[in-house]
């Protein structure tokens, strides 16, 4: 078949919300974008568990420390369920990681903010996490099917993430006047960061409209941050804290809320690698990956003696 | 002032929730994400096995205290734990065959408090043990992987297990408060446990070629709460907030 | 490292099902890396691995000749035979 009729049997799949399945025909293209994607994606949620992980040690309760030890364990998790969705596409993990560890992939910007305070770890839960539950959520639907099976289990266990966060929170401002600007201060830092996890503005955004005709995305940057605002505000009232945004309002008319404008030269500087702790984020990560790599050459070096002498077993 | 029981289960306690912090650290920094996600089951296991033995102090006549007082609220001679469990990461050999030596010791020893008297204390082991029996599992696997793999990882993990040697004596050396367990039957007979113990670990260092080290010497003093220099650090971390914040709650 | 296939069995009575793919260098390291990544929420009674290169999958260009012939055979089914109402337990 002539990659025309290919390409346009393929778009009729995608159109009949038909799943597309590693070995079936793809274009390049969905191929490339999708790997770019969830590798990303993958490697935001292993570059994730560092700022969080920071606080394990020093979690002030034996309950918070489970907690947060499980939560930070699930991010290596989904990592991992990327990347082998990833890996159904014909690439290996080694050479995504690598890239990783290179510097020539993205991440999530978030995750190069420090996390000064125990709130921190409150906040991350209840506005990275609920910023990434939004993107998440649609892509349980996104095009390609061992994609949105992992984003299926994800979903699942993320679902105690944001509780997690917001019931610290919750038990700080509920807590001494110290604790309570402890929790504002963490909302002053997370707020405008977590906004921009959403991507840059539509109109500056230059993969949107091609992943939306293949369904790997189904809403734009805009729209959900948006969402997220709309979802966001009544909970920080609750918290009483204030959203660190003069300009937020309720617009009657839209039914939403109005927005002052994001720092885009932030988010620019983040994204090309100087932020507070870009640098920190990946030496961490390739120290774990080079200390690592005499323990990974150890298990394939038993592997093939075992292998060797079960042959000379059954000879 | 606690008695001998109390301070019994306060060094169960202790053993548990210092080795879990240990283990804790290696979250995000495991060699390979499935090991990254298995060190954190183990510490996840070892925090809630800690979690039941305070609670249990807690019922015991704590003065209203929780499991948090105890966990958190000691100074560093307070704690019991034996010196092995803080020993430092260093790399995954080292941390494998502390998990390795202390695994061999804490299933044994679960499966005499199993068979002890006090119902409480039988319950907790009963329930550890399935999770121990994993780590013994885990961590004897390891040890063969790291022993029988390179050359560098046996240089490895043989420097591990002289490093980490001369903390195993005191495994078995009962303290009062363990000898008054013995006595009233809620550790029941460990005679045996030391064999079984050498037998086990001489069986697997002997599979991963790995030897056993010749020292006269045991490091000892941990289980009555004198600790090694490390212990200090640990303590630093884990009180870090009832430390810059007395008396909130989180 | 290897790629595995993880198939787990959530209860006893159903059949293993697929829950994803893991690295592992030997398969005892694959069992217990499947238990760690994919049954963390008491997911499992029973865990299957199996290298990923020994699977051996249908391609998807003969879906149609694999597949199509069968959509017509509705004699297979039990709906295509006629039983006269009052005929009970068939």
């Amino acid at each position: 078949m002539k990659n025309i009729d290919l390409e346009k049997r393929f778009q009729e799949k995608i159109d009949q919300e038909i799943r597309i399945e590693p070995r079936d025909w793809m274009p390049e293209k969905y191929r490339k974008t999708l790997i770019r994607q969830i590798s990303q994606h993958a490697h935001s949620e292993v570059v994730g568990m560092l700022p969080e992980g920071n606080w394990i040690t020093r979690a002030p309760s034996l309950r918070r420390k489970v907690a947060l030890l499980a939560k930070v364990q699930d991010e290596a998790g989904h990592g991992l369920y990327l990347y082998s969705a990833c890996e159904t596409l014909g690439v290996k993990r080694e050479d995504l990681v690598n890239d990783l560890l290179a510097g020539k992939a993205k991440y999530s910007s978030i995750f190069n903010y420090p996390t000064l305070t125990w709130a921190d770890i409150g906040a991350i839960g209840w506005l990275v996490d609920g910023a990434a539950i939004m993107n998440q959520v649609p892509l349980c639907r996104t095009s390609y099917g061992p994609y949105a099976r992992a984003m299926v289990r994800i979903c699942k266990e993320e679902s105690f993430h944001q509780r997690q966060g917001y019931e610290i929170l919750l038990t700080l401002v509920r807590g001494s006047a110290e604790q309570k600007e402890m929790a504002q201060d963490a909302l002053n830092r997370w707020w405008w960061p977590s906004l921009m996890m959403f991507g840059p503005s539509d109109k500056d955004s230059v993969h949107t409209a091609e992943s939306m005709k293949w369904k790997i995305k189904r809403f734009s940057n805009d729209e959900l941050r948006q969402k997220f605002i709309d979802m966001t505000v009544p909970q920080a009232e609750f918290l009483g804290l204030t959203v660190p945004d003069p300009d937020l309002k309720f617009n009657e008319e839209t039914g939403h809320y109005d927005f002052g404008e994001i720092d885009w030269a932030e988010f620019w500087q983040v994204v090309k690698g100087y932020g507070q702790c870009n640098e920190e984020r990946l030496e961490a990560r390739n120290k774990a990956h080079d200390n690592g790599a005499w323990v990974r050459e150890a298990a394939d070096a038993y592997a093939r003696k075992q292998e060797k002498r079960e042959r000379q077993m059954s000879a | 002032m606690m008695d001998s029981k109390q301070k019994y289960i306060l060094h169960l306690a202790d053993n548990a929730l210092i080795l879990g912090q240990r283990i804790a650290e290696w979250c995000g920094h495991g060699p390979v994400l499935e090991q990254d996600i298995a060190l954190t089951n183990m510490s996840l296991d070892l925090i809630g096995q800690s979690r039941l033995y305070y609670q249990y102090l807690a019922d015991l006549g704590g003065n209203g205290k929780t499991e948090d007082d105890f966990a958190f609220m000691r100074k560093e001679h307070e704690y019991l734990n034996c010196l092995l469990v803080e020993q430092p990461n260093g790399d995954f050999g080292k941390t494998i065959v502390r998990q390795f030596f202390y695994d061999v010791f804490h299933f044994l020893q679960l499966e005499l408090l199993s068979r002890g008297n006090d119902e409480q204390l039988t319950a907790i082991a009963l329930k550890s043990l399935k999770e121990v029996k994993y780590h013994l599992n885990y961590s004897s696997k390891w040890v063969v992987r790291l022993g029988d793999g390179t050359e560098e990882s046996n240089a490895r993990a043989q420097k591990a297990v002289n490093t980490l040697w001369k903390y195993t004596g005191e495994l078995f050396e009962w303290t009062e408060y363990e000898k008054e367990a013995i006595a009233a039957g809620i550790f029941p007979e460990p005679d045996k446990l030391e064999n079984e113990w050498a037998n086990k670990v001489h069986q697997v260092l002997d599979e991963a070629h790995l030897q056993v080290p010749e020292l006269p010497y045991m490091q000892t003093g941990g289980k009555n709460g004198r600790h090694t220099e490390h212990m200090g650090y640990i303590l630093t971390e884990l009180q870090y907030m009832q430390r810059a914040y007395p008396g909130l709650e989180w | 490292m290897k790629l595995y296939e993880v198939f787990i069995r959530s209860k006893a009575g159903l059949h293993h099902k697929h829950a994803g793919s893991l690295h592992a260098s030997d398969p005892q390291m694959a069992i217990q890396n499947a238990r760690d990544v994919y049954c963390r929420r008491n997911e499992g009674v029973s865990i299957w691995v199996v290298e990923s290169e020994h699977i051996t999958a249908s391609n998807p260009e003969d879906q149609e000749a694999l597949f199509d012939p069968a959509e017509d055979k509705i004699y297979r089914h039990p709906t295509f035979y006629d039983v006269p109402d009052g005929v009970k337990h068939l």
